[in-house]
C-alpha cells in the first residue's frame, strides 16, 4: 500500500518534463568569437552590443570556474553546448501568429498567455529557449509609461536605457558565469517603471528550456525610477533529459529614490531523476542596487528545481535609509545540490537588511546557505538581522550554513540566528493518528516551516509554491 | 466493536504483549491498569498502528475489519482516536490548519465534501467550550509551548472535534492537577454516548473517580491477568499490584 503511493509519486515527480515538438532554429554547438558574432547578427544587434559581448568573451577566456561553493560540479564542456535556439517563427505580432505548438506548451505549463487568462492579474513575458515568445499587456502598460518587453526589443527601441544600466550592477567581469552570460546571452526581460508610477499589475517572466543540448542564458534588467513600485515574478521549467543542461542568467535591478522592487522567483528547473541523472545546472547572478534614499529591494525565492543551484541574490545598499530583504526557501531532494544565499552590502547610512533563509533537505541532497553581510565604514547605524534555518528529512542529506560577516562600523548592529531541525517519526505518527497521511503530514510540516517566506509571495504564486514544495518532497521521508 | 485475540507484539525483537485478548462493545468504558512496563502504552500504540511495534501473532478486528491491515491514518479515519501520553509539538503548523486537515481527511474517507469555513469555525468554538480551552491555544502551532496540562486538554479537544467511535486515553491523567483532571474527565464524559466506547489506560485509580469504567482490567507482563468492575480499581489502589503478580506466578 505505502509502496504503491511511493511508486506513484516517484513516477509523477516532475510534471513539467515534457518536450514540445516545435520547429527550432538552433546554431551548431561550440563557443568562439564566430558564434558570438552569429548570435549578435541573428538578433540584428547594434555594434555596441557586439563589442560588449566580445569584450566579455575575451575576459571569460581568462576566467576559471569558482570552486568555493559547497558543490560537486562535474566538468562542463562549453564546446558541446549550443548557445542559441529559437522557435522558428519569429516575433509574432499577435497571439494568432504564435506557433500553436508553443501555445500548447505554455498552456500545459499553466502560463496565462492568452489575454483573457492574463486578465486575471498579470502581464507575462514568456521566454522559450533563447528568445522571448510573447509579452502580454505591453500596450496597457505603455499608457502608464511602463516599459515591459523582451531584452532584444529593449536593445532595439530603448538603447539609451539599456546602455546606461546594463552591466551597471553586475559588471561583465563579475564572475565566470556572469561573464559567460554577457558574451552569449540570448534574450530576457526588460522593465522600466517611470517616476511616480506604481505598476498596477504583477509583471511576470516565464522561462522554458526546450531544445536538447542548449544552454539558456537570459538576462533581466529592471529599473524602478524615483517613487515607483513594481512587483516582478519569475518562473522556470525544463523538460526531463538525461543530459545536464546549463542555465546561467543575470538579473540586475536598479532602484532609485523612494522606489521599491519586489522580485519573486519560483525556480523549478528539472532537478534530475531520483538517481541524480540529468537536471539543470543553475548558475545565476542576481543583484540589485538601492541607489537612492529610502529605496527598497525585496528578493523572495522558492528554489525547488535544478540539479545544482548556485545563486546569491544580493543587494547593494547605497542610498541612505535604504533597505533590503531576502526571503528564501530552498528544497533539495534525491541528489540535488544547492549553494544559495545572499549578500547584503551596507554602504549608505541607516541602511537595513533582513535575511530569512529556510533550507529543506531530503534524500541524499546537499543544501547550503551562504551569506555575506558587509558593513562599510561609512554605513552609520546599519542594521542586519539574519535567520537561517535548516530542516532535515533524511539521515543521508546535508545542511550547511556559511554566514560571513564583515563589520567595519561600530554603530551598526548585525545579528545572526540559526536552527537545525528534523521531522521526527513521532510527528508523522501523530499526524497519521489524526487521519492525515504521511505525504500530507510532510506537506503540512514543510509548509508550516516555510510559511514565513511563502507569505511574502504574491497570492497566485504562494499557492503554486506550496504545492510545489509538497510535490518536490513526496516520498522523501523514511 | 473491538475484538483483540491473543495479541503478541514486540519492539526491536523484544516481546511486550504476550497473548492479550479484549472485547469492547459500544457504550462501554474499559479501564486498563497495571504496573510500569506491563505493556499498557504498547497496547495503545499497536491499536493505532505505530510502525515502531511489530505484531507477531494474534488478531484485532474493529467492526469486523482487520485492523492490522490498515495504515494508521485509515484506522484513525475508521474512528479510532488516541489521546497521546506525550503529545508532540509540530512547529509552524497552526492548530486550526491541523484540525481542519484532519477533519477533511476524515470527511474525504467518508466521501463527504470538505467542511465549510463557517461550519468549521462553529465546530471549533463549540468544542473549545466543552474542554474549557483557551482561544489563544488554538491560534498557536500544534502543542508548541503548551504546558503539560494544556497538551492533555488539547488532546481531548481534538477528540471532541473528531468524534471517534473508539477513544484510547493513554495516561491522560499523568501530569494533571486536580482542576485540569476534572476538566479533562468532564470532556470525556460529555462526549460519551451509547454508540462509542473508550479504553482508559491509567496508573492510578484517581482518574476513575471522574470517569466511571464499566470494566477494569489488570495488564501484567503483556497479558490481561484479571478483569472486574470498578471495585477492582479500588482494591488495586489499596493493595497495590504485588498480590496480582503473586497470583500470576502461582498459576
Amino acid at each position: 500500500m505505502a509502496e504503491d503511493i511511493l511508486h506513484e509519486v516517484t513516477q509523477n515527480e516532475y510534471k513539467y518534463g515534457f518536450t514540445s515538438d516545435i520547429e527550432t532554429d538552433i546554431i551548431p554547438i561550440g563557443l568562439n568569437e564566430e558564434v558570438i558574432r552569429l548570435i549578435s547578427s541573428k538578433k540584428n544587434e547594434p555594434e555596441w552590443m557586439l563589442d560588449f559581448r566580445l569584450k566579455a568573451y575575451r575576459h571569460w577566456l581568462t576566467q576559471e570556474i569558482p570552486q568555493w561553493a559547497h558543490l560537486e560540479i562535474p566538468k562542463i564542456d562549453y564546446q558541446s553546448i549550443a548557445y542559441y535556439a529559437a522557435p522558428r517563427k519569429n516575433a509574432p505580432k499577435s497571439l494568432d501568429e504564435v506557433d500553436p505548438e508553443l501555445l500548447k506548451t505554455f498552456d500545459k505549463l499553466g502560463i496565462p498567455l492568452e489575454e483573457q487568462k492574463a486578465l486575471s492579474g498579470m502581464a507575462v513575458d514568456a521566454v522559450m529557449d533563447s528568445v522571448s515568445v510573447k509579452t502580454t499587456f505591453k500596450e496597457n502598460l505603455a499608457e502608464l509609461g511602463i516599459i515591459f518587453c523582451s531584452f532584444s526589443e529593449a536593445v532595439e527601441h530603448h538603447p539609451d536605457l539599456v546602455k546606461k544600466y546594463m552591466s551597471s550592477v553586475v559588471p561583465y567581469t563579475d564572475n565566470f558565469f556572469a561573464t559567460l552570460n554577457c558574451a552569449v546571452f540570448s534574450d530576457g526581460s526588460f522593465v522600466y517603471i517611470p517616476k511616480g508610477v506604481r505598476c498596477p499589475m504583477e509583471l511576470s517572466t516565464y522561462f522554458r528550456i526546450n531544445s536538447l543540448n542548449t544552454g539558456q542564458f537570459e538576462r533581466t534588467l529592471i529599473i524602478a525610477d524615483e517613487d515607483s513600485y513594481v512587483s516582478y515574478l519569475e518562473g522556470c521549467t525544463a523538460p526531463m533529459r538525461d543530459e545536464n543542461q546549463l542555465h546561467a542568467a543575470i538579473v540586475e535591478i536598479v532602484v532609485m529614490k523612494n522606489a521599491e522592487v519586489k522580485y519573486s522567483t519560483v525556480q523549478n528547473w528539472y532537478p534530475g531523476d531520483k538517481n541524480g541523472k540529468g537536471g539543470i545546472f543553475n548558475f545565476v547572478t542576481k543583484r540589485g542596487i538601492c541607489k537612492g534614499e529610502n529605496s527598497k529591494i525585496s528578493w523572495t525565492q522558492v528554489e525547488t528545481g535544478s540539479a545544482i543551484t548556485w545563486k546569491y541574490p544580493s543587494c547593494i545598499l547605497l542610498g541612505d535609509n535604504s533597505s533590503a530583504e531576502f526571503y528564501s526557501v530552498a528544497v533539495t531532494n534525491h541528489y540535488q545540490q544547492a549553494d544559495t544565499g545572499t549578500k547584503m552590502l551596507h554602504i549608505g547610512k541607516n541602511t537595513r537588511s533582513h535575511i530569512l533563509s529556510k533550507g529543506i533537505s531530503a534524500g541524499y541532497s546537499q543544501n547550503s546557505y551562504r551569506g555575506l553581510v558587509k558593513v562599510n565604514p561609512a554605513a552609520q547605524n546599519a542594521r542586519n538581522f539574519s535567520q537561517c534555518d535548516s530542516l532535515l528529512l533524511s539521515d543521508k542529506c546535508g545542511a550547511h550554513t556559511f554566514p560571513y560577516m564583515e563589520v567595519n562600523n561600530d554603530s551598526s548592529v548585525v545579528e545572526h540566528e540559526a536552527t537545525t531541525s528534523k521531522i521526527s517519526e513521532d510527528q508523522i505518527f501523530y499526524c497519521n493518528q489524526r487521519g492525515i497521511s504521511t505525504e500530507d503530514a510532510i506537506g503540512l510540516i514543510v509548509n508550516g516551516y516555510a510559511k514565513e517566506v511563502l507569505n511574502k509571495l504574491p497570492m497566485e504564486f504562494a499557492v503554486e509554491a506550496q504545492k510545489l514544495l509538497q510535490i518536490t518532497l513526496e516520498g522523501s521521508v523514511g | 466493536m473491538l475484538e483483540i485475540k491473543n495479541l503478541h507484539a514486540s519492539i526491536n525483537g523484544k516481546e511486550i504483549l504476550k497473548g492479550l485478548s479484549l472485547t469492547v462493545r459500544p457504550g462501554e468504558i474499559h479501564a486498563i491498569m497495571g504496573p510500569n512496563g506491563a505493556g499498557k502504552s504498547t497496547l495503545s500504540s499497536v491499536l493505532t498502528g505505530n510502525p515502531v511495534f511489530d505484531v507477531t501473532h494474534g488478531e484485532i478486528t474493529f467492526y469486523g475489519k482487520n485492523l492490522l491491515e490498515l495504515t494508521p491514518e485509515h484506522r484513525a479515519n475508521e474512528g479510532i482516536f488516541l489521546s497521546f501520553q506525550y503529545p508532540v509539538e509540530i512547529p509552524g503548523v497552526s492548530m486550526v490548519n491541523f484540525m481542519r486537515t484532519a477533519i477533511n481527511e476524515q470527511r474525504k474517507y467518508r466521501k463527504l465534501p470538505p467542511i465549510s469555513s463557517t461550519d468549521f469555525l462553529r465546530l471549533m468554538r463549540e468544542k473549545k467550550e466543552l474542554v474549557e480551552m483557551d482561544n489563544k491555544l488554538t491560534n498557536r502551532s500544534v502543542n508548541e509551548g503548551f504546558s503539560g496540562g494544556e497538551k492533555k486538554k488539547n488532546e481531548i479537544f481534538q477528540m471532541a472535534m473528531l468524534e471517534p467511535r473508539l477513544a484510547i486515553l493513554d495516561e491522560t491523567d499523568s501530569g494533571l492537577d486536580i482542576d485540569a483532571l476534572r476538566i479533562v474527565a468532564n470532556g470525556v464524559n460529555r462526549l460519551k454516548n451509547p454508540e462509542n466506547a473508550a479504553i482508559v489506560i491509567t496508573h492510578y485509580q484517581r482518574l476513575l473517580d471522574y470517569i466511571i469504567p464499566d470494566f477494569v482490567h489488570v495488564l501484567y507482563d503483556g497479558r490481561i491477568v484479571k478483569s472486574g468492575t470498578k471495585e477492582l480499581a479500588f482494591e488495586l489502589e489499596e493493595k497495590g499490584y504485588d498480590w496480582i503478580k503473586r497470583e500470576v506466578e502461582e498459576e
